[in-house]
């Protein structure tokens, strides 16, 4: 096929040859350029978020200050945006848009951690179970449909999770519970926001940890039989721990998924910024604020406008520090079976 | 079975200080203990890995029953739900508008992120010196790939929407959705790059092909059926997204966009806007949205199986 394009160096003589080296020369470096480009997305976001975080800060952005000569001038305070005193004493408050405002930025944090957390207490045991029926207990057949089921959960996106749980887990499945309580249960609640999230990250969970327990040897498996383990044994002191750098690298993945989750919290959740124990009742989550911000008619220069990226910001560095930790315990953690 | 290593070693005729130190051995060993705890712990995780498929069985049974509910009492008419533009008056809205967007969105978004993703895909597999550039641009693309899509959003809005001042227009979002799918591309366009065995590489080499001439003439078309499954899978995540696209401002359009110069509201959008309303009719509403929208989904990933399969097959 190749021959009548291009018949070789020996045949056509050099001017072809050198015509092909200097097409490759040009095609690495466009090729580099594309990757490159994936850095420069990442430093972009990074620029962007900080460059209009400041201007929540200081009433104008750093690009303004420096191109534009802005004079800075103190807007929310550092100390105002995370005052932990004020949330010691139960008094932190989030309300940029209000007409009194208030900029602590805690109850959105709480609502992120509260959800991220009751998310993790539901994919975690659930999702490292069904890898290791998976892995361990499954018969072929069994395991050939399980796991395609797995994926289309995976693959559903967030906003039918959220109208799942706006149309179904909070009114028909805690309602009720709700009732018993003596409590009622408004459009939104934390722990439907949990329970939401938790099912949409157990298949991350299961497959990864799934795909660490196959990755075990067999002969380790063979060795703890040969000793009179039961598979009760093998599965829980032999496989797990081999596969505990994988398993881990799951949960953080989908901690770090739970963290960013915006749509299916938005829906499941709500919108009263608020920090209460009580699962029932309505929370704001960073995204929910985010998303809030957005449907409203937020315009350039405003503070509501700027406070979405003072969010973002404190959301991306959340989510960069879970992918840093995980790639950390990839490196530190990998047993190698070779 | 269950008193094996007893009896055995009573019936091999065992002195009888032998037997006394088995027994020791084993004495502290209940098997009908040890067999209940296996057989607990298979029902427990049995129970836990149905808990997901039990799920998804709720969810769908939840949207196929408003679906059916939304078409029989609030009498949603399929057809005019696909044919009619967005409407504040839930008996007169339709979806048209925004299939519309969500498949031109798709399409920029598929010239948008494949060709970079690729090249990006084949810079590393075949080109990447392990160097410390090479390392960074690896890194950096896990972590891209655990960047939440709303902080896309935001990037698009502050830098074009904003920035640049184009507005909410369709082209911002399919950026936005462009850069959040290119970790996914890239990584399996690297995957299927992979998968080219060395001695076709070889082969090309040895007739006198530059790499690009191999690459172009030898690796791309044997991995294409890869490349251009996981990128299906990637744009019907990009489908689906939601964030991004409310964070650039894509809600409350109800006009059908004409090209990538008009505001829009795709089809997550309209999905969110009508379930955020108080409602029944629109909460109805948005169940027949969703229903359109898994159908789509449901119908990609079909044809990337299909790809996926057919080109196993073949190798």
């Amino acid at each position: 096929m190749s021959t009548d394009t291009d018949p070789g160096p020996g045949i056509t003589g050099d001017a072809a040859a050198t015509d092909a080296k200097q097409r490759n020369k040009r095609a690495r470096q466009v090729l580099f350029g594309c990757a490159a480009f994936t850095v420069l997305t990442t430093l972009a976001i990074f620029l962007v978020l900080i460059d209009n975080a400041i201007s929540y800060f200081y009433g104008a952005r750093a690009t303004e200050m420096i191109f534009l000569g802005v004079e800075p001038q103190s807007a929310v305070g550092l100390i105002e945006f995370l005052n932990v005193r004020e949330l010691l004493a139960g008094e932190a408050r989030w309300a940029p848009e209000h007409a009194t405002p208030s900029h602590n930025a805690w109850p959105i944090i709480f609502g992120t951690l509260a959800i991220t957390v009751g998310a993790a207490f539901v994919s975690i045991p659930i999702g490292t179970a069904t890898a290791l029926y998976v892995s361990e207990y499954a018969s072929p057949e069994v395991r050939s449909k399980l796991k395609p089921t797995l994926e289309v959960l995976a693959g559903i996106p967030t906003i039918v999770y959220g109208y799942f749980a706006i149309a179904f887990i909070n009114p028909v499945v805690l309602g009720p519970i709700a009732g018993l309580f003596g409590i009622n249960i408004g459009r939104y609640s934390m722990l439907s926001g949990m329970l939401v999230v938790g099912i949409m990250t157990i298949p991350m969970v299961s497959s990864i940890s799934e795909d660490a327990m196959q990755a075990v040897p067999d002969d380790l498996r063979n060795g703890a039989y040969a000793l009179g383990a039961t598979k009760y044994d093998v599965s829980v002191s032999v496989v797990t721990p081999a596969a505990i750098s994988g398993i881990f690298a799951s949960y953080i993945l989908a901690v770090s998924r739970a963290i960013g989750e915006t749509m299916a919290v938005t829906l499941a959740a709500g919108f009263n910024a608020n920090i209460t124990a009580n699962p029932f009742s309505e929370i704001m989550t960073m995204t929910a604020y985010m998303v809030s911000m957005a449907r409203g008619t937020s315009a350039i220069g405003t503070i509501e406008y700027q406070s979405l990226f003072a969010v973002g910001l404190v959301l991306f560095c959340m989510t960069l520090m879970m992918n840093l930790l995980n790639d950390w315990f990839k490196r530190r953690f990998q047993e190698e079976y070779r | 079975m269950s008193d094996s290593p007893d009896s055995k070693r009573r019936a091999d005729g065992g002195t009888a200080t032998e037997r006394t130190r088995g027994e020791e051995l084993f004495a502290d060993i209940d098997l009908r203990r040890e067999h209940l705890k296996n057989r607990a712990f298979l029902g427990l995780i049995f129970a836990a890995s149905m808990f997901g498929v039990v799920a998804l069985a709720l969810l769908l049974l939840d949207v196929v029953t408003d679906f059916y509910v939304g078409l029989t009492e609030f009498e949603i008419s399929l057809v005019q739900f696909l044919t009619a533009d967005g409407s504040r008056r839930p008996e007169r809205a339709g979806f048209f508008g925004a299939i519309i967007a969500s498949v031109m969105l798709m399409a920029l978004t598929a010239v948008l992120s494949f060709f970079v993703g690729v090249g990006a895909a084949i810079y590393l597999e075949e080109y990447a010196p392990n160097n410390r550039i090479t390392r960074l641009i690896k890194a950096n693309l896990s972590n891209l790939a655990g960047v939440p899509s709303i902080v896309y959003g935001l990037l698009v809005l502050a830098a074009l929407v904003n920035g640049i001042g184009v507005g909410p227009i369709l082209l911002a979002g399919s950026v936005a959705l462009a850069l959040l799918v290119m970790p996914i591309i890239i990584v399996s366009a690297q995957e299927a790059i992979r998968a080219v065995p060395d001695g076709v590489r070889n082969g090309s080499y040895a007739t006198g092909a530059t790499k690009w001439q191999t690459i172009r003439q030898v690796v791309l078309p044997s991995a294409m059926p890869g490349i251009l499954t996981g990128t299906i899978l990637a744009l019907a995540r990009a489908i689906g997204e939601t964030a991004p696209l409310l964070m650039i401002g894509a809600l409350f359009v109800n006009r059908t966009p004409f090209g990538p110069f008009d505001r829009f509201s795709g089809m997550p959008t309209q999905i969110y806007a009508w379930a955020a309303e108080p409602s029944q009719h629109f909460i109805h509403l948005a169940a027949v949205g969703i229903v359109v929208l898994l159908t789509i989904l449901l119908s990609m990933n079909a044809v990337a199986v299909y790809l996926r399969n057919k080109y196993e097959t073949a190798v």
